[in-house]
């Protein structure tokens, strides 16, 4: 079972396909996706048909769309991009405040925060969607009513995707940043204190370099999980899609295989930045 | 200097009490008050258990909430079956740099969105796909079978998925476990299966608490993989959510609906806490 034991010669081999088997399994599907990205034929299927770069290049006189001809996926990934920008900037701030608050603060009920902080992890995807669509209404309804204000953006929109991702986002940036925070030194932080430093030049000088590589760890997982977001997605989105909702849509009619290429765009961009995460880990 | 530390703490509380006031709280208490309410009037509501009794009564929905809750259970023991020897693999047979880079061979494909995985998926195994065409070369079937919109197919879609929330959990619970320990079960005689049996399960039981729990949780509320893997006959409740609030705009009974999912998936998460003694903090905290 562990290597100090004996293991008999077909254990050995066994777990070896099985290791083998599983890592396949897993990179299946991204080989195939990546494979008909560049496969010369209308549908991504089989057979082979010689390789091409239509499905990237491609523009109307030449008969396919390619990816950067096709507006609409390329509006999308824009949307996406600010989107996912807006849910990083507020989610790292609210996380950094947040992480301060739990590590350094003491007040009664910090427990029940600390918990209610993890429950959008348990709520389902859709159901954070729906409830935050519905009271976004009530409120709208209410300041209509009351008011006269017409708050256009608390209907389905780029706005209500936003703040439907930063609700569990936040929770994940939270707990990333608070870990940091908890190693601290606070000794470092009472030297400063001693020789003169005013609080926000400990901020400034200590804290901030110290949590950097939490923040911007956090701020690339909150950027993917953003751009990743289906479920609550869907139910906040209003006439401008952001890039997941736009390819499930297309997936659902059987698309051409510039979502081949749109995929691998995507898989590229998200290696890049879990390849600078990791470097930056390791630095 | 007491007055300062107050509005300190109180400038520290206010974006956390706005984040999970207006866009937790409140929002579930106005689905609580719609899934509660019907109409009797043009803009006019009153209390009424209709919508929970239309879940019960229609037997549709109560098949497709069971049915969900059924495939969800199976896809989180085959993901346990599955990653629990890789995670043993990565834990305790391979060493230093051939253990890290194997955990990181795994993590790869989930930095990948799940809308991509499925591609992969559709393009593999709908019925001009690429496993249907190579079943054909291999003799196998005599024409390409339809293999997209079976209840396996969006079970190996649920599974591919959740393998990730898995491992982490179980690599990290089957690491602590200190190797003197089944030494010391091999040298009294235990054989393979006691020793998983007595010494590892005890062990890692956290760790697969903690998988488990996670990988229900997605698979429960996750909609992209069902919906595209199978097709109309996918009849999973989240779709059912989405159908009563955007497609039909019945607010009353999607809210309804959401409680519903919401109360199963709660329920599952304490119950799985409280058979095995842990804390939800901590086991958020490990995933």
């Amino acid at each position: 079972m562990i290597p100090s034991l004996p293991r008999s010669g077909w254990m050995r081999v066994a777990t070896a396909a099985y290791v083998v088997l599983f890592v396949a399994f897993l990179f299946l599907p991204l080989i195939v996706v990546s494979v008909f990205a560049f496969n010369d034929a209308p549908y991504p299927a089989p057979p082979w048909r010689g390789f091409t770069l239509d499905w990237f290049l491609g523009n109307v006189a030449r008969g396919r769309t390619g990816l950067f001809a096709d507006s609409d996926l390329m509006t999308s990934i824009g949307t996406s991009c600010i989107v996912a920008t807006s849910v990083t900037l507020t989610s790292v701030g609210l996380g950094t405040v947040n992480a301060f608050l739990l590590e350094r603060g003491d007040f009664r009920g910090k427990q029940t925060l600390s918990v209610l902080m993890l429950a959008p992890l348990v709520i389902p995807g859709v159901i954070l969607g729906i409830s935050i669509l519905a009271f976004a209404s009530r409120v709208a309804q209410f300041a209509d009513d009351r008011f006269g204000w017409d708050w256009d953006f608390l209907r389905p929109g780029l706005p209500l995707v936003v703040l439907g991702q930063l609700s569990f986002i936040a929770t994940v940036v939270t707990l990333t940043i608070s870990a940091r925070l908890r190693r601290f030194d606070t000794t470092l932080e009472e030297a400063a204190l001693n020789l003169g430093a005013s609080r926000a030049a400990v901020l400034r000088t200590i804290l901030l370099p110290y949590l950097r590589p939490a923040l911007l760890g956090s701020a690339a997982i909150a950027f993917l999980m953003s751009f990743e977001d289906f479920n609550t997605t869907l139910m906040l989105v209003g006439s401008d899609p952001p890039l997941t909702v736009m390819m499930y849509g297309r997936m659902r009619e059987g698309a051409t295989p510039v979502l081949n290429a749109v995929s691998l765009f995507l898989m590229l961009a998200s290696a890049a930045l879990a390849l600078g995460v990791l470097r930056r880990r390791r630095a | 200097m007491l007055s300062r530390s107050r509005l300190s703490l109180a400038l520290l509380l206010a974006p956390a009490l706005l984040w999970l006031g207006a866009l937790i709280v409140l929002p579930h208490v106005e689905l609580a008050i719609l899934s509660l309410r019907k109409m009797v009037g043009p803009r006019d509501y009153a209390f009424s258990l209709t919508q929970y009794a239309t879940f019960f009564t229609e037997p549709l929905y109560w098949h497709v909430f069971v049915r969900t809750a059924l495939m969800s259970l199976g896809a989180t023991l085959l993901t346990l079956l599955l990653a629990f020897p890789i995670a043993w693999c990565i834990a305790k047979i391979a060493r230093g740099r051939a253990s890290s880079a194997l955990f990181t061979l795994c993590l790869i494909p989930f930095w990948v969105s799940e809308t991509v995985r499925t591609l992969g998926w559709m393009i593999l195994l709908r019925q001009s796909g690429v496993l249907p065409a190579l079943l054909v070369r291999l003799g196998v079937t005599t024409v390409p079978v339809e293999m997209l919109y079976h209840d396996a197919t969006i079970l190996v879609g649920l599974v591919y998925g959740s393998l990730l929330f898995m491992l982490i959990p179980l690599v990290s619970s089957l690491e602590s476990l200190d190797n003197a320990l089944i030494e010391a079960a091999y040298d009294l005689g235990a054989g393979g299966f006691a020793t998983l049996r007595t010494i590892v399960i005890p062990h890692a039981a956290p760790g697969i608490t903690a998988g488990c729990i996670v990988v229900f949780m997605l698979t429960i509320g996750n909609y992209l993989t069902p919906t595209l893997l199978g097709g109309k006959n996918s009849e999973w409740f989240t779709e059912q959510i989405y159908t009563q609030f955007i497609t039909r705009f019945n607010w009353e009974q999607g809210a309804a609906f959401g409680f519903l999912l919401l109360g199963l998936s709660t329920t599952i998460v304490v119950v799985g806490l409280r058979v095995t003694g842990q804390r939800f903090g901590d086991v958020m905290r490990r995933t």
